[in-house]
């Protein structure tokens, strides 16, 4: 191991995973989790803090064994460590509130193939301190927790009218329900893609403009 | 054990309740290699062989940590089983069918962290299914995913040789589709009884 690691602590560690490269809308990482659980804002919050917490600990427990795991077995290593802070939060949740465990039924023990975590695990807990592969763990966890929530909250205003539970818009709204169900996770999540797609693509002509007219 | 007839867990698995289009497993390989049609199909086949043969393995680790009361370490032996188990079929691939092998490429380490294996093995157990309704259950996804990936495949050839705005190119069609393809199968719900 080299000492060339860069050691200093930035705005854009942590700004990495909230924005510029965010797990769910750049990266498509993780996808299993963002589509299934997001039928509700409150099942998307629990899924995207339990998420955050597996990787912030799989992250510094990671990076503080950086030098003693060998190259050879590190995958293995490093999926035998989420899985245990893995089952560390099902039982948690399970002991806090048993209607969020049945909610989210198995997608809490498939943290462990989220792929975004494993990713961050090699690409850079294993390479960085602690303190700073704990900032960009916590970006990173923020950042799935925005787009989960940005996904949950749109599908259960459209799906049942309410939010985090609190009905919206009174009896008379007609739920679109089919937003509630598998295919909506899809077509909400593409529209959010579109979306942000348009921006940088308007983004990308506004700087354009300028110059081509000089 | 679970009361439900062979034929019905299978048509479960492939249609009404299908791995990638009702429960969203497995979506990483569905959107990454649905590109061609000569991809997704070895890519469906061998992702229903770890299914099978991880189905078998967690069905008997399962029944080994039961006996010894150490549920709680159930996600970690699945996980270590199903990494040993693709690595095997990665060895014994590279061994009879080197041909196969160079195909698939990176797409075979890859499925061990493809959810749909690890939630094919927890759900058998959730469901306390037998040894033979495990395998019918686990042949039933791996159909499933076949034809998730096989339909999805085809719809995105189809697209290649037409017209669609900038802003869609990338990964939102791809997910639109998805959302078109789940609705269609939503029509299957309620199969079987």
């Amino acid at each position: 191991m080299t000492k060339r690691e860069n050691d200093t602590i930035t705005w854009e560690t942590f700004n990495e995973g909230l924005w510029r490269e965010n797990p769910v809308f750049v990266m498509l990482l993780g996808m299993c989790p963002v589509l299934a659980v997001t039928n509700s804002a409150i099942n998307a919050l629990a899924m995207g803090l339990a998420t955050t917490f597996v990787l912030l600990a799989s992250g510094t427990l990671i990076s503080l064994l950086r030098r003693s795991i060998p190259k050879q077995v590190r995958i293995a290593t490093y999926i035998v460590i989420i899985a245990t802070f893995v089952t560390i939060v099902d039982y948690t949740i399970q002991a806090i509130s048993l209607d969020l465990y049945n909610a989210l039924g198995a997608f809490i023990q498939l943290i462990v193939v989220n792929c975004m975590i494993l990713g961050r695990a090699e690409a850079y807990a294993s390479r960085n301190r602690p303190l700073k592969a704990v900032t960009n763990a916590l970006g990173m966890g923020i950042g799935f927790t925005f787009a989960l929530l940005c996904l949950g909250v749109v599908r259960e205003i459209l799906g049942a009218g309410s939010l985090f539970g609190f009905d919206l818009f009174g009896p008379r709204f007609e739920p679109w329900v089919v937003m509630v169900l598998p295919p909506g996770g899809f077509l909400v999540l593409g529209a959010w893609l579109l979306l942000f797609e348009w921006l940088k693509q308007r983004k990308a002509r506004t700087e354009l403009e300028p110059a081509a007219e000089t | 054990m679970a009361e439900e007839t062979l034929s019905f867990i299978f048509l479960n698995a492939v249609l009404a309740n299908n791995f990638v289009l009702a429960l969203f497993l497995g979506l990483c390989p569905f959107l990454g290699v649905s590109g061609k049609l000569n991809t997704a199909l070895p890519m469906g086949l061998a992702t229903m062989f770890v299914m099978l043969v991880s189905s078998v393995c967690a069905y008997l680790i399962n029944m080994v940590l039961v006996s010894f009361e150490i549920e709680f370490l159930r996600l970690i032996a699945y996980i270590a089983v199903i990494a040993s188990a693709v690595q095997l079929v990665e060895m014994t691939l590279k061994k009879f069918s080197p041909g196969l092998f160079r195909s698939l490429g990176i797409f075979l380490p890859l499925i061990t962290t493809n959810c749909a294996i690890l939630g094919l093995a927890l759900f058998q157990t959730f469901k306390e299914y037998d040894f033979l309704q495990s395998l019918v259950y686990a042949l039933g996804a791996g159909t499933g995913f076949i034809l998730a990936i096989l339909l999805m495949a085809g719809l995105r050839e189809k697209l290649e040789l037409s017209t669609m705005p900038t802003i869609t190119q990338g990964a939102a069609v791809s997910l639109m589709l998805g959302g078109l393809l789940s609705l269609s199968f939503m029509g299957f719900a309620g199969l079987g009884g």
